[in-house]
Formats: structure tokens, sequence, C-alpha cells
């Protein structure tokens, strides 16, 4: 099952070897990481996203990120209300006979064309989960010449 | 100040009064400062030596060990002792030189990323990248690694940061706002904790390491007299509960007493006090204790429900934690029928030997323990001698037995039993050591000589890696494949350094050269050849169930 787990964290060198340490050491992976400093500068704020095969130890990895000495607190998204995002930016094939089939299904999934040149338009899209796969599925039939995601960002529900 | 010079002022605000450690050119600065400093310094002959020795002062005495060593392989050589001490839970200081800022990741002479190195092993550690910040490093170092579940802290210290002046400001308050320990029992846990042990038939209390490093020691023989329950203890709780008390069954696991494992195996309530049900004491999982519900005191909740699923897990610190229940706990439970059904274990499945033939490694350690009063530190290396160190002294007192439980250093005893023996002069230590292990440093024999360091070490000598031998007779069709070892001349050895060396060949020998060596004010070496193909029993074969145990009276 996937994991969407949260850290904030010590703003400091050192910290994400820490943490990924203690996934490397099981032999877990990790899905998707995103990493940046919150309004306290001092602090970092975590979004990871893994795979666990076992559960027990993956409530094992929780407990040891709650024990290193920089992680302030962990949460994990499963079991709790949240909302969570990915932006993506995709390099498709894009010709000027299917401008509006492409303009059509950005449109659909709120995405934007933010770059063209030639026979290759840049994509930019933000979404859950769900939508990105819609909207990478649609894309595919024109052709995608690469993707970069960010991975998952995750935040509490109000 | 220097950063060095700030470096030793902090060491002597934390209380620190003896490193162990060994020089080198990333250290330079520092042991300039040392020279005259008046913390007691003990060079060891290699560093992992030192960070033994740290470790063995830390059991002892209760306080931080603290160790240093150069950058590159001497923080290296360092490693096998911080994860031994991360292992088991003890709180040393390892400070390492290291090389220039500027160089750090230049592949410079004698550099190794220490810090990377040891992030697994420790309980935290820190590259210090500006002298202004050494201070408050250090207080945070200590405080770390002597609280909540206590464990080794490294810091890394670049030449450049031992050098510059800076001023010197003390942090009197420490406030680390991730790192909030857990240190008394949540009054509902400890209420369901008090109606289960009131309720039970058949309780027994499963003590473990933390109840010497918390110092509940009184309050554990309080709680087993209560409640009138037998208390079983794992390698690291030797020493816990005495064993000589007779509500106790001594070691439980592996090599544990028969009568401790089938008490523990048809027990109806388990009480475990800081320890952490390794695969050692369990054996086969699912089948440990079927009829048991359990009780889990530990300081670490990462130790909780990591492998058994626990009914009442307390997270706290022992001492704290068994006060609370102690003042909860009403009506005790009637245990006489299942105190009866323990002594009737205890009878029919005593640990025996038989005293016969060549000097049997048993017979030895019940000689020391005798000759002893049982009041010496014992130290032990790892394999049969650990074993039988385990189940043929007494241990009455807290951190009286100093031994590798969880890492299993082979090496270890040795430089452990300085450190105690630093801890406390004048105390009898013991390292109750095979032919095997006292060969992985022994080269500390120059630093006891060097420091009169007089520790007394009883091998054990049975010409082979013992314990791995006993497996292959056991489970590998005694196809004894390099096991069987060639030793030097121990006596000449010890003497060779300045020590003393007596050989014991007969039986009759041991314990007057048990007595001459406690009476020798020198390091002394006793090289006890005893009976080669001799078994620790009784033993459960690795994944079996616990109450399933061969050989001895089992």
């Amino acid at each position: 099952m996937r994991h969407t787990i949260s850290v904030l964290v010590e703003n400091k060198p050192g910290v994400l070897a820490r943490i990924a340490g203690l996934f490397s050491a099981r032999g877990y992976n990790i899905a998707s990481l995103a990493v940046s400093e919150t309004l306290d500068p001092d602090i970092s704020y975590m979004t990871m996203v893994v795979e666990a095969e076992d559960e027990k130890i993956l409530e094992q990895i929780k407990k040891q990120l709650n024990k290193l000495i920089d992680i302030v607190t962990v949460t994990d998204f499963t079991k709790r209300e949240h909302v969570d995002r990915e932006l993506i930016l995709a390099k498709v094939n894009y010709s000027a006979k299917e401008k509006n089939r492409l303009e059509g299904i950005l449109n659909k999934y709120a995405a934007k064309l933010i770059k063209a040149k030639g026979d290759t338009a840049v994509i930019e899209a933000v979404g859950e989960q769900g939508q990105i796969k819609e909207l990478l599925e649609a894309l595919n039939k024109f052709g995608v010449k690469e993707l970069v995601r960010t991975g998952r960002i995750a935040m509490g529900s109000p | 100040m220097t950063g060095a010079e700030i470096l030793i002022e902090c060491l002597k605000r934390e209380g620190v009064q003896v490193i162990f450690g060994y020089p080198g050119g990333s250290v330079l600065p520092l042991f300039d400062k040392l020279y005259d400093s008046d913390i007691k310094f003990i060079l060891t002959r290699h560093e992992q030596a030192a960070a033994h020795a740290a470790d063995g002062y830390a059991r002892a005495t209760g306080k931080v060990g603290v160790c240093i060593a150069t950058s590159g392989p001497g923080a290296t050589n360092l490693t096998t002792g911080i994860a031994n001490a991360y292992m088991d839970s003890v709180a040393i200081v390892a400070i390492t030189g290291q090389v220039k800022t500027f160089l750090i990741g230049n592949d410079a002479f004698q550099e190794a990323d220490v810090t990377g190195i040891t992030r697994p092993i420790t309980k935290h550690n820190y590259l210090v990248k500006d002298v202004k910040d050494l201070a408050r490093i250090v207080r945070e170092a200590f405080h770390i690694a002597s609280t909540g579940r206590p464990g080794p802290v490294l810091i890394d210290v670049p030449v450049d940061v031992q050098q510059p002046e800076a001023e010197f400001i003390w942090p009197e308050e420490i406030n680390i706002r991730s790192y909030k320990p857990t240190y008394f029992g949540h009054p509902g846990q400890i209420k369901k904790a008090a109606k289960l042990i009131t309720s039970s038939k058949k309780p027994i209390i499963y003590a473990g390491g933390g109840i010497i490093t918390s110092g509940a020691h009184e309050q554990l023989q309080k709680l087993a007299e209560k409640i009138q329950a037998p208390v079983t203890m794992t390698l690291m709780g030797l020493g816990g509960f005495p064993g000589t008390h007779p509500f106790s069954l001594g070691m439980l696991g592996m090599h544990g007493t028969a009568y401790a494992n089938h008490a523990i195996m048809d027990s109806d309530l388990i009480i475990a006090v800081g320890a952490r049900f390794d695969d050692r004491v369990t054996g086969k999982l699912d089948t440990f204790a079927p009829h048991a519900k359990i009780i889990h005191i530990d300081i670490d909740p990462a130790s909780i429900s990591k492998n058994v699923k626990v009914d009442v897990p307390i997270v706290g610190d022992a001492k704290n934690v068994l006060g609370q229940l102690l003042e909860e706990l009403g009506q005790a439970p009637d245990t006489a029928d299942w105190l009866k059904a323990v002594e009737a274990w205890k009878k029919k499945h005593p640990l025996s030997y038989e005293n016969k033939g060549k000097i049997k490694p048993q017979y030895v350690i019940e000689q020391i323990y005798e000759a002893t009063k049982g009041e010496a530190i014992i130290t032990t290396e790892v394999g049969q001698n650990q074993m039988w160190a385990a189940q043929w002294y007494k241990y009455t007192a807290p951190r009286t037995f100093i031994s590798s439980g969880g890492l299993g250093t082979m090496g270890f005893g040795f430089p452990a039993a300085m450190g105690a023996k630093v801890g406390f002069p004048g105390k009898i230590v013991f390292d109750i050591a095979g032919d095997g292990s006292i060969q992985m440093n022994i080269q500390e024999l120059a630093t006891c000589v060097c420091n009169k360091i007089n520790v007394k070490v009883a091998i054990l000598n049975n010409g082979y890696l013992g314990m791995v031998r006993q497996w292959q007779e056991l489970f590998y069709k005694k196809r004894y494949s390099h096991t069987c070892i060639y030793n030097p001349d121990f006596v000449k050895l010890a003497e060779s350094y300045g020590g003393v060396g007596i050989k014991v060949t007969r039986n009759e020998e041991v314990r007057p050269a048990i007595e001459k060596a406690i009476s020798t004010d020198n390091v002394v070496f006793i090289d006890f050849h005893i009976e080669p193909e001799e078994n620790v029993y009784p033993m459960v074969p690795a994944g079996e169930a616990i109450n399933r145990m061969i050989g001895g009276m089992a």
C-alpha cells in the first residue's frame, strides 16, 4: 500500500541522508520526495510517498523517524483527511493540426501550454494523483517525449 | 580561547575525568591542549579499544564515556566500538578529528566521511563547521548521549575548527525542540497494567538492560516481591536483579536456563521492563509465550511492539514507571501455585556440567565467583566464554556484568575491562575471555601495563573459536571449517609486555591461580587449558521455540 508521509525537520545538512538511510537500510524505496522550507526558515517540510509491502515495517520506520533528533514531527496521511497535489512538466508532440484537440485536453485538466517550439510543446499541470494520471493518459496519445514530476506534496485538511 | 581549548573546557564542565584515545594529524591542536589539561588521558594501542574502554567505563560507572581519535583511519577504527555502544544503548561521546573544512570532500590525506559512516550507528552526530557552534554542540552531544535511551554521539571536528579563537560561551540551557524523551508512564496505562497484574495467575518479570541504565534495580526487586513473581533477565539485564534471590531465574533465551524458558513459555503475563524481545530471547516468534499477555515498559517507543504484539505498552523510564506501578498496585495476585511450579522446574532442570577430565570452563567461572565473593566486575568477550560467564557467575548488583550484547563484538571484553577498572580502581575486574576473542584486542596489554590498569583476564583456552565450532558440531556435521586456531604462548606474551602470565592445565591449579591473579599488582593473563569440545548448554537451536532446548539437563 502506498503511504503519503510528511515530516517536519530541522533545516540542516545531513537530515535528508538520515531519513533516506532509514528507508534504504530496510530495502525500502521512496517513490517520491518533495522538500522545501516552511514559514519558519529553520524548519523544512518533506512529503514522501512510500510503497510499504509490510505495514509493520513501515510502522517501525515511522517510529525510527520520530527518534531522529532532527525530526520534529511525522505524519502519515494514509488515514487522515488531507489534500495533495503534484506538479508535472511534460514535453509533448505538437502539430498545428492537432492544436485544438490538445487545447481541449489542457482545458479539461486545467493544464497550461507554457512554451512551444517547432513540433514540441511544454505542458504544465497541477493536480491530485488521479487527475495527473488521466491527463498523462490523454497526453500519451500525442506522444510524451519527456516527463518531469515534482512528487506529491500534501497537507492536512483544515 | 581556541577551538581546542573550548572543547576541553566543555568536557571539564560536563564532568569528564578520563578520556580514552589515540592521537593523529587531525587532532594535533586538541592533543596540544590536552597535554596541559588535568583530564586523565589513557592512550590505548588501537582506536577500537579506546571506544570499547569508554563504553566499559560508561557501563561500570553510569557516566558518559569519552574517546578521541584522529580523522580517516582513526575514526573508522572507532566505528566497531561506536556500533557496539549503539546496540547496547551506552552513553559515549566520540570526538574525531577531521581534515580542514575546505578540504572536506576532496579525498584529502586521512579523510573519511565520518558523519556519513557513523550515521546509522550513532544516536546523533555532528560535523562542526564553525568554532562558534562548538560549545553548544558538545553540550547537546552529552545531553543526547546520556538521556532518553542512551547511545553514542559523535562530534567530528575539523583541524581548522580546533585552531581559531572564539569567545567561550557556555550554554546553560539546552533546548532541542525535537528531542523530548518521555520519562513517566501514562497514568491510564499504569492503571491497565496494575489491573492485568492483579488478575494474573502466572506472572513473570522479564528484565533487560533498561533496568540497569535507569537504576531501577531496587524498584524491580520491590515489584517482584510485592507481586510474588519470578524474574528472568536478558544478557544485558544481568545484575539488575540479584542472581542469588529465590525469585531469580537467571538468564532466558538461547542459552538461558531451562527453568527461565519454561516459565516464560507457560506464563500468563509477561512484565517486560527495559528489554526488547530480541530474537535470541524469543526464539521462534509465533510460538513465544502463547498464553501470555504482555506489559511492555520501555523508554524507546520504537522498541515496543517491534517484535511481539503488546497488550499494555508503557513508554517511560523504567525506574519511574516501576515506581508508578508500585503505587498503583492494590491486591497482589495469588501466585503460590505458580511459584511452586517454577521451583519444580528449577529442581528438575538445573544448570549443570560434568566436572570430569580436563578443566571445565564452568568450573573456572564458579571458582572466580567464589574467589571474588561475587563482588567483582566481570566483562566478557563474545561466544562460549560470554555465555558461561552469564550462566555461572551470580551477579547481585547492577553494573557488575559488562558484555557486548547486541552487536556481539569479539575483542570487547579486554578494553571494556580497562574502562571499568579506570572507573573503579579499587574493584577486582575480570575479563572472561576465549582464546579467539582475546587476540582481537590483545595489544591493550601495553595500555594496561603503562597505566597500571590491573585487570585480570581469564582465557578459557580451548584452541577453537568455540561457539562457532559448537554450531558446526551440532548443525554442520562436525565439519570444523576454520575454527581450530593456533595460539601464541599467552604466558610469554603477557610477560613480554611486562604483565604476568599463569598457565593452568589441571583442576586443582584453578583456584590458586585465580587467587594469585587477584593478589598480583599487575595485569594478569590466566591461560586455562580447558576441555576443547565443551559445549554451552542448554541451547535452543536458532529459529526454534525457546522451550525446545537441547543438551544439559533440559
